[in-house]
C-alpha cells in the first residue's frame, strides 16, 4: 500500500509586496488624487481591506484623456524601434518584479499563487516581450503603411487583472497609440504597480494613464470624444451598451466578451488526459475564465466513465488559501459574483439537474464557492445556457459527432471550445463545423501571446494577440 | 402594326425564387429626369425576415463549399454579366458610354472578387509560432448571415457590396438602392442563372429607412453592411440596434466605386477561428 503523506501549509510571503493605505490616478506619469468618492479593494480570501483607491470621475477621465493626447504626438512619431525598448524594458521590469505582482495578484483577485506565479504572470511578461519586436516591423504586418490610431480608451475585467491589461497596452502601446485604462474596481492594485512599472521604465508621460472606478468611470472612458479606440474585456451585457454608446461614432471598437464554451470528449479519448482538461477547463481561476469550458459534452458510451474519474479527481483538489502553494481552487472574486454562482446554481437545481460537489470544507471568511458538477442537464436548462463565471461544470451527452457540434454550437457566445479524442482527422472535422473563435485540441485554456484571442457572435469582436491582434490598433 | 412590346415585372428575390412582396404594395420608380420606368416591390418586414430565413438555410451549403467553388461561381456571375451588358447599360441609362464602362467595371470587379475566395486565408490566416508542442492556425471564417444596404449607385455599388460579403462564404439579405432598384432585379435574374444557390444572395426593393431597422436589429444577422445609408440618424439607430446581437457593423463612409477595394470589405465580414493542434506521437 502506497504511503499518504500528510498535507503541509506552504504559504508564499506576503513580505515582498509593499501594498500603500492609499493610491491615486496615474495620470501623466504622476499619481494624482481622484475626485470622485475613494473606494476599497479587499482580499476576496479574508475580507480584509488592502487599500483604499481613488475614483476617476469624468473631469479626472478628460485629463488623463488630453495627457494620452499630448503624449500620442510624441510617442507615434518615435521611431518604431525606440517604442520596442521602451516595451522590452517594460517587458524585464515585470520579469524582475514577478514575484511581488503574483502575490500581490493573489491577494487582490483570490487566485491560486500557482496560477498567478506560473501562468499569468509569465504571459504577461512574455506578451509584452512579444509585441515590443512589432513594433518596429509593422511595415510587414501586410497592412501597407499603417498609421496608430490616437488614444486608445480601454476598459478591463477583474479575472486575469494584469494580463488583460498587457493584451491591451502592449499591442496598443507597439502600434504607436496612447492608452488610458481603468482596470476593474475589485482589482486595481497590479494596474497600479504597473504605472509604478511605467515610471521605472522612463516612459514618457502621458502613454500610458490608468483611472481607477467603477462603471460610470469607464462609460467616461469609453464616451469620451477623443477617444478613438474603445477596447473592453468583461460581460456580453456591458459590451452591447459600449457597442450603442459608440455608435454613430468613428471611434474603432473591439470586444472580447462572455462565453459557454462547450468541452467535448468522444469514447476514443484518452480519459485521463481528457480529466485533467475538464478540471482545468472549468475550475482553472475558479472558473472566473470567459473561455471556461463550462459546458462537458461527453459522448454517451463513456459518460460514466469519465464521470467516475472526474469525482475522483475533484476530491483531490485543494481549496483555501491563495497564497498556499498547494492550493489548486482559491477565493470567488467579490461578493457580489458569489451571490450571482450560488443564485445559478441553485436555479440549476431547480430546474432539475443533478448537483455533486466534493466534500470541501470552506474557510469561515472570505468568499468561497466549492467545485460543482451537474449532471442530467437540458440544453434549456439556465445552467446550459447563461455564463456562471464560477467553477460549477453543465454535463451534457452526445451519441454522433454530428450532435455534438449541433450542441456545443447551441448558444449566442462562440468563444472557445475544447475537442478530445485520439482520432486527427476528426479534429480537424469537428474544428472546422465549431463555431467558436478559439478552438483547442487535446488541450484546453492555453494562452500564447502569439496565438490570436476572440469570439464569434455574441462573444465579441475583435483578435487580441498575434498578427492579428495589430489591426485592432492601426488604421486598417 | 408594331408589336406591343412585354413588360417585365420587378419583384424581389429571396431564397432563388422571385416573389412579390407579401404585402403586395409596390412604387414608381422614375428615371433621372423624372420618366416613369417601372414599378418596383416595395418589402415589408415580413419579407425582409423570409429573407433572413433564406440566407440563414444557405449559409451551412455555401459556407460549406470549397473556396475554389465558390470561386467559379462569382467568376460565372461575371461571365453571365459580361453576356448582359447591352442590357444593363440601357437599364443604367444616361450617356451610353458612361454606363457602358459602368458595367464593364462592374464585371471586372466581379472577377476580381472571384479569385479572392481561395486566397484571402492566405493574406488573412497565420501559422503562429507559439511556445509549446502545438501546430497553432489562425483561419478567416465567414461571419453568418450579412445585412448589406447597399449604395445608390445602382450596379458598380451593388455589385462592390456583395461580392466581398459573398466570396468568402457570408450569404446576405441586401436593401437595393430605393431610387434605382431596377438594376438590382436584373442583377438577381444574373445570380439566379450562375450557379449561385438560392438563398445566398437575396434582395429586397422599397423603402431604406422601412426595412434598414428591421433587419439591423434581427437576432438572426451576424453583420451589417450600412455603406449605402446617407441619413446619419438612420446610420446610427441601425448601428445602435445592431448592438443587441454585437452583429460586426460596416459604418456609412463616402467611397469611389472605381478605386482599388483592398480586402477591408471582406475581412470586416469575417471571423478568426484559432485551432490548438495537439503535436505527439
Amino acid at each position: 500500500m502506497m504511503a499518504i503523506f500528510e498535507y503541509a501549509p506552504a504559504p508564499e510571503s506576503r513580505d515582498v509586496v509593499d501594498i500603500r493605505p492609499s493610491y491615486g490616478l496615474f495620470v501623466n506619469g504622476e499619481f494624482v488624487d481622484g475626485s470622485g468618492t475613494p473606494f476599497k479593494t479587499v482580499n476576496p480570501a479574508t475580507e480584509e481591506t488592502l487599500a483604499e483607491v481613488a475614483t476617476a470621475s469624468s473631469d479626472d477621465v478628460d485629463r488623463a484623456v488630453q495627457a494620452a493626447r499630448k503624449a500620442f504626438g510624441v510617442w507615434s512619431a518615435l521611431p518604431g524601434a525606440e517604442r520596442a525598448k521602451y516595451l522590452f524594458r517594460i517587458a524585464r521590469i515585470i520579469q524582475e518584479r514577478a514575484r511581488e505582482l503574483a502575490v500581490l495578484e493573489s491577494l487582490d483577485n483570490g487566485k491560486p499563487i500557482r496560477e498567478s506565479r506560473d501562468v499569468d504572470v509569465p504571459l504577461v511578461a512574455a506578451h509584452f516581450f512579444y509585441y515590443a519586436g512589432w513594433a518596429d516591423k509593422l511595415a510587414y504586418a501586410g497592412f501597407g503603411e499603417p498609421r496608430p490610431l490616437g488614444v486608445a480608451g480601454q476598459v478591463i475585467p477583474w479575472n486575469f487583472p494584469l494580463l488583460m491589461l498587457a493584451w491591451k497596452i502592449a499591442p496598443a502601446l507597439a502600434c504607436g497609440n496612447t492608452v488610458v485604462l481603468k482596470p476593474a474596481e475589485t482589482t486595481p492594485l497590479t494596474a497600479l504597480v504597473f504605472a509604478d512599472i511605467c515610471r521605472q521604465a522612463e516612459l514618457p508621460p502621458g502613454v500610458v494613464n490608468i483611472v481607477t472606478g467603477a462603471g460610470e468611470t469607464g462609460a467616461a472612458v469609453v464616451g469620451h470624444p477623443d477617444v478613438d479606440k474603445v477596447a473592453f474585456t468583461g460581460s456580453t451585457e456591458v459590451g452591447r451598451i459600449i457597442a450603442r454608446a459608440v455608435a454613430g461614432t468613428d471611434k474603432k471598437l473591439t470586444l472580447e466578451l462572455g462565453g459557454k464554451a462547450a468541452n467535448i470528449v468522444f469514447e476514443d479519448a484518452a480519459v485521463d488526459q481528457a480529466v485533467e482538461g475538464i478540471v482545468n477547463g472549468i475550475f482553472f481561476n475558479q472558473g472566473h475564465v470567459c473561455c471556461a469550458g463550462s459546458r462537458l459534452l461527453v459522448q454517451e458510451s463513456v459518460q460514466e466513465e469519465v464521470l467516475e474519474s472526474l469525482r475522483r479527481r475533484l476530491s483531490t483538489l485543494r481549496l483555501g488559501d491563495p497564497l498556499d502553494k498547494n492550493t489548486d481552487i482559491g477565493a470567488i472574486n467579490s461578493a457580489e459574483q458569489l451571490a450571482k454562482i450560488r443564485s445559478l446554481s441553485d436555479l440549476g437545481e431547480s430546474e432539475g439537474a443533478q448537483r455533486w460537489s466534493p466534500a470541501c470544507e470552506l474557510p469561515d471568511k472570505g468568499f468561497w464557492f466549492p467545485p460543482t458538477v451537474f449532471t442530467g442537464v437540458a440544453q434549456s436548462h439556465s445552467i446550459a445556457r447563461a455564463e456562471i463565471f464560477g467553477p460549477v461544470l453543465s454535463v451534457l451527452t452526445f451519441r454522433t459527432p454530428a450532435e455534438a457540434v449541433e450542441k456545443a454550437n447551441n448558444t449566442p457566445y462562440g468563444l472557445s471550445a475544447g475537442i478530445w479524442t485520439e482520432k486527427g482527422s476528426r479534429i480537424l472535422w469537428m474544428a472546422d463545423r465549431l463555431r467558436a473563435g478559439v478552438v483547442w485540441a487535446n488541450t484546453f485554456n492555453k494562452f500564447d501571446p502569439a496565438s490570436p484571442f476572440g469570439g464569434y457572435k455574441e462573444s465579441g469582436y475583435g483578435r487580441e494577440g498575434g498578427l492579428h491582434g495589430l489591426e485592432a490598433y492601426l488604421d486598417v | 402594326m408594331s408589336r406591343l412590346s412585354v413588360r417585365k415585372t420587378y419583384k424581389l428575390y429571396i431564397g432563388g425564387a422571385f416573389p412579390r412582396s407579401e404585402s403586395g404594395r409596390s412604387y414608381p420608380v422614375t428615371s433621372a429626369k423624372g420618366d416613369f420606368l417601372a414599378n418596383a416591390s416595395r418589402a415589408s418586414r415580413k419579407d425582409a425576415r423570409d429573407a433572413v430565413v433564406a440566407a440563414r438555410k444557405a449559409f451551412p451549403g455555401w459556407s460549406g463549399a470549397t473556396p475554389y467553388n465558390r470561386g467559379q461561381i462569382l467568376y460565372r456571375v461575371a461571365e453571365m454579366l459580361e453576356g448582359r451588358r447591352g442590357q444593363f447599360a440601357e437599364e443604367l441609362g444616361g450617356g451610353k458610354r458612361a454606363a457602358a464602362e459602368r458595367v464593364d467595371a462592374t464585371v471586372d470587379r466581379l472577377v476580381w472578387y472571384a479569385g479572392w475566395s481561395d486566397k484571402i486565408a492566405a493574406v488573412h490566416g497565420a501559422a503562429n509560432p507559439v511556445a509549446g508542442p502545438y501546430f497553432n492556425l489562425s483561419s478567416p471564417e465567414p461571419t453568418g448571415v450579412v445585412a448589406v444596404v447597399a449604395p445608390a449607385d445602382p450596379l458598380l455599388g451593388l455589385v462592390s457590396v456583395v461580392a466581398p460579403v459573398i466570396v468568402t462564404g457570408n450569404t446576405c439579405v441586401v436593401v437595393a438602392s430605393e431610387p434605382s432598384p431596377l438594376a438590382a432585379i436584373t442583377l438577381a435574374e444574373v445570380l439566379a442563372t450562375s450557379d449561385l444557390p438560392g438563398g445566398v444572395v437575396n434582395i429586397l426593393t422599397g423603402s431604406q429607412a422601412e426595412l434598414a431597422p428591421w433587419l439591423a436589429g434581427h437576432m438572426d444577422v451576424n453583420g451589417l453592411d450600412l455603406t449605402g445609408v446617407d441619413d446619419a440618424d438612420l446610420a446610427l439607430r441601425c448601428e445602435q440596434a445592431a448592438a443587441e446581437n454585437l452583429k460586426r457593423v460596416l459604418r456609412p463612409a463616402p467611397q469611389d466605386w472605381t478605386a482599388d477595394p483592398g480586402t477591408g470589405r471582406m475581412t470586416r465580414f469575417l471571423e478568426t477561428k484559432t485551432v490548438w493542434h495537439p503535436i505527439g506521437i
